[in-house]
């Protein structure tokens, strides 16, 4: 396989990194060679997080050039438009969910998603919305699992080059045994949509 | 999952470059580790921490880098394998130590890990190009290109070392520290544990003997330098490829050097170089022979390009050098920056992709990194401003409160090295009589704050210490340090009392406050700034972080807080000021994020009766 890129992003504290790692193990699971890059320390803290993930037949560069991501995955929609950097009318797949966390909490003006999305779709060849963490909190009661539902989500719509139970398995490996089940419902629950 | 790097022979596995560092310093059979925590380099002590029980080595973390290096020396000159790891500051921290421990020399081999950061990731106060030290040192420089050589060059420095008897330093950048990808195991060795000090005339370091080691230590050098013209550290790729431009590369952009070429069709003759210091020059100068011109890939200063320029003179002079002229001195490189670069020296098209996509970063609006929620330096700060005011003169260090240089809170008007608010504050105060409060946090009070506050006591200075006692090292991934109980091995230790030491260094007016209690602290803050003199207060709160983990790990509901009345007037701007995170606003209705709160309660001080904490149905 030629190599396939994919920008996961989200802001800190999302669970942006463990997903960025998770598909690396699948995708070496799957015999690919695995390279990518992640950010730590001040960038955790609550700012805008971009984890970049690369495999194929052979991978040099850790970061993925300009325009020139296959797919994206945001875990909110204004990092969706943020990592737009990476995006190409010709091949870029985003997916993202639909919430908007708005960077200044005081802020009276509301950033409207669907403005988002109309502009996401000019960096993109296809783009699939989903509210994911209004489903995840209504299955969990909050809306920390909303990474692993990403996941799947991006597998069942064939936007992400890994099996289903490759992915399952590193979340499994990663996860404490009293999370287990829950994060399992979530998971399995992005096949469903 | 740290244990994957404790797998075993031939296993492919997926590590952190910093991980894969530490398994290359178990695949030399270290017995020593130490480091003090800095991004980028922090995972490399933090993996030592994970594994050096079951790998039977021993680790620690330092009270600073200073002593991190000292102690891994110390060892080194026992016989055993040692290595320090730090980011680029941290060397600054050290290099008092540094450069004589090349001179007296090491029977163990001592690799020294110094992580840049270009593009200033993680690194608030400079963007240090750490190859210059390598040079002032005197020592031998090692640059990885990706994670399976961070592995592989750990390696070789630690031979590398015990050969010719000097630390190595193994120079990293975000990007190798920070890439994580497909790493091939090699085996983990049992090295010597137990060493043995002898005594040796050449330890003491003293003229007018130390010239002659000086003298020794560049023959040396020389030593090593054929070493490196024969080693496969460093390599040539297209190498008869018949073109008048030839590449060379040091460090992360080799990859993209690599990809480059194959989007743009070329084959560009490339030599790769991994040893920074010192340069093969023989190397250098055979290959530059045959080009019309050259093109230096480095990130940072231009340190292989003066070189190469002037190997030149004598190989050949009419070559033309590119680098600082086609890339910047500044920042880190990127994959479309380099084919640019190549498409502009050999006149190919640029990519279509490339000069089309015209996105523009600057419109989407900024998410800045700031203090959680529920953080107890948000509430130190709120506690300082609502006693004395937004206008003091506020000293800032280096610890997550160097976020409160953002708004609201702005309490953080300067930042320049750890601990080093005392003395520039104290400096202020000789200078305009105004009297300096100084945030400083736990470990860097330990780290470095300790001398810059004797030297105000001694002097009889006029500052106020505010001393944010997180109980951990909090920004570089909650690392143990001497104020808490537990060493990097996880054993038990006797916990330092900050309160404790501010009395032994002479202060006077000492309190310790509940960094949670705004009353309580308010109160200290108004009585200890009007007192002439030292004053110092530690304000105690276990990072927020921390204690929700802990509260999740038992399974139990984070308590949380909600809006029972709209605030108005002074409360709502009150609110505002505060700034937390879980605290946002519907058009002009206020509410707490319940995905945000992490229930510290300051708000419900701040607004008491408005906010109470919610009842779990």
């Amino acid at each position: 396989m030629k190599v396939f890129n994919l920008i996961v992003a989200g802001y800190g504290g999302q669970g942006v990194l463990s997903l960025a790692e998770i598909i690396q193990r699948a995708a070496l699971k799957e015999g690919h060679d695995v390279r990518g890059v992640e950010l730590h320390g001040l960038a955790q803290r609550g700012g805008s997080l971009l984890c970049q993930v690369r495999f194929g037949e052979k991978v040099y560069s850790p970061l993925i050039r300009k325009a020139g991501a296959d797919a994206i995955i945001a875990l909110e929609a204004l990092e969706g438009l943020r990592s737009c950097y990476y995006g190409n009318k010709e091949r870029t797949v985003i997916v993202t969910d639909t919430r908007v966390l708005n960077p200044s909490p005081l802020s009276e003006k509301k950033i409207d998603a669907d403005n988002l999305v109309k502009e996401m779709k000019k960096f993109a060849k296809r783009i699939e919305v989903i509210n994911a963490s209004e489903i995840v909190e209504k299955l969990t009661g909050e809306i920390a699992m909303s990474n692993v539902f990403m996941l799947g989500y991006a597998i069942r719509m064939g936007v992400l080059p890994i099996k289903r139970e490759t992915a399952w398995g590193r979340v499994s490996e990663r996860i404490r045994p009293q999370f287990l089940e829950m994060n399992k419902k979530v998971f399995d629950e992005a096949f469903k949509r | 999952m740290g244990k994957d790097i404790l797998e075993e022979e031939g296993k492919k596995v997926i590590l952190l470059g910093n991980e894969a560092i530490a398994r290359g310093a178990l695949e030399a059979g270290v017995a020593v580790a130490t480091t003090y925590p800095g991004t980028p380099a922090s995972e490399i002590g933090d993996t030592f921490a994970e594994i050096a029980k079951e790998a039977g080595i021993y680790f620690e973390y330092s009270t600073n880098e200073k002593v991190a290096f000292e102690t891994a020396a110390g060892a080194a000159m026992s016989g055993v394998r040692s290595i320090v790891s730090f980011k680029q500051f941290g060397l600054n921290v050290a290099s008092d130590s540094v450069p004589p421990i090349a001179y007296l020399g090491v029977r163990g081999g001592m690799v020294i890990v110094v992580a840049d950061d270009p593009n200033c990731w993680s690194s608030g106060q400079s963007e240090q190009d750490s190859r210059y030290f390598a040079r002032i040192a005197h020592m031998p420089m090692i640059e990885p290109s990706d994670v399976q050589e961070a592995k592989d060059l750990t390696k070789f420095a630690f031979e590398l070392s015990e050969k010719f008897g000097i630390p190595v330093f193994l120079r990293t950048t975000t990007r190798v520290n920070h890439m994580r990808g497909t790493v091939k195991l090699g085996k983990i060795v049992e090295g010597k544990k137990v060493g043995k000090f002898e005594k040796n005339v050449k330890y003491r370091n003293f003229p007018p003997e130390i010239m002659e080691t000086h003298k020794q230590l560049h023959e040396k050098l020389n030593q090593i330098s054929k070493v490196y013209e024969a080693s496969k550290i460093n390599f040539f790729i297209n190498q008869n490829a018949k073109v008048d431009l030839g590449i060379i590369v040091t460090g992360v952009s080799f990859n993209y050097l690599m990809e480059a070429m194959e989007e743009l069709k070329l084959k560009i003759p490339l030599l790769k170089i991994g040893t920074s210091f010192p340069l093969p020059e023989r190397m250098i100068s055979n290959f530059i022979k045959r080009f019309k011109k050259v093109l230096v890939v480095e990130e940072l200063e231009p340190i292989v390009e003066g070189e190469v320029k002037r190997i030149a003179k004598d190989a050949n002079p009419k070559v033309v050098v590119h680098g600082k002229d086609v890339l910047p001195v500044f920042g880190e490189y990127r994959p479309e920056m380099i084919i640019q670069v190549l498409a502009k020296l050999t006149g190919r098209k640029i990519p279509e992709d490339l000069a089309e996509s015209k996105f523009d970063p600057s419109k989407v609006e900024k998410r800045l990194a700031q203090l959680c929620p529920g953080c107890p330096h948000r509430a130190s700060f709120w506690a300082v401003k609502k006693a004395v005011g937004p206008d003091k003169i506020f000293a800032g260090d280096i610890g997550c409160y160097i976020l409160g240089i953002h708004p609201p809170i702005n309490e953080q008007d300067f930042a320049v090295s750890m601990g080093a608010s005392l003395g520039i504050s104290h400096g202020i105060e000789r200078a305009t009589k105004e009297k300096p409060i100084i945030f400083v946090g736990d470990s860097t009070f330990f780290h470095a704050v300790i001398p810059g506050l004797i030297n105000v006591v001694h002097n009889k200075g006029n500052v106020l210490v505010v001393v944010l006692d997180n109980r951990t090292t909090a920004m570089t991934g909650h690392q143990p340090h001497p104020g808490t109980d537990l060493t990097g091995m996880g054993e038990e230790t006797k916990a330092l009392m900050i309160e404790d030491i501010a009395k032994a260094c002479g202060v006077e007016n000492i309190k310790v406050v509940n960094a949670f209690n705004i009353g309580e602290f308010t109160k200290a803050v108004k009585e200890f700034y009007s007192l002439p003199g030292v004053s110092l207060i530690v304000a105690r709160g276990e990072c927020r972080l921390q204690t929700v983990r802990k509260i999740v790990r038992k399974g139990v509901r984070i308590p949380k807080f909600e809006f029972v009345d709209q605030p108005s007037g002074e409360e709502a701007k009150e609110l505002e000021m505060f700034g937390c995170p879980a605290i946002r606003r519907e058009g002009k209705k206020f509410y707490i994020d319940q995905n945000f709160c992490w229930g510290c309660g300051v708000c419900s001080q701040i607004y008491p009766g408005g906010i109470k904490a919610k009842v779990e149905k």
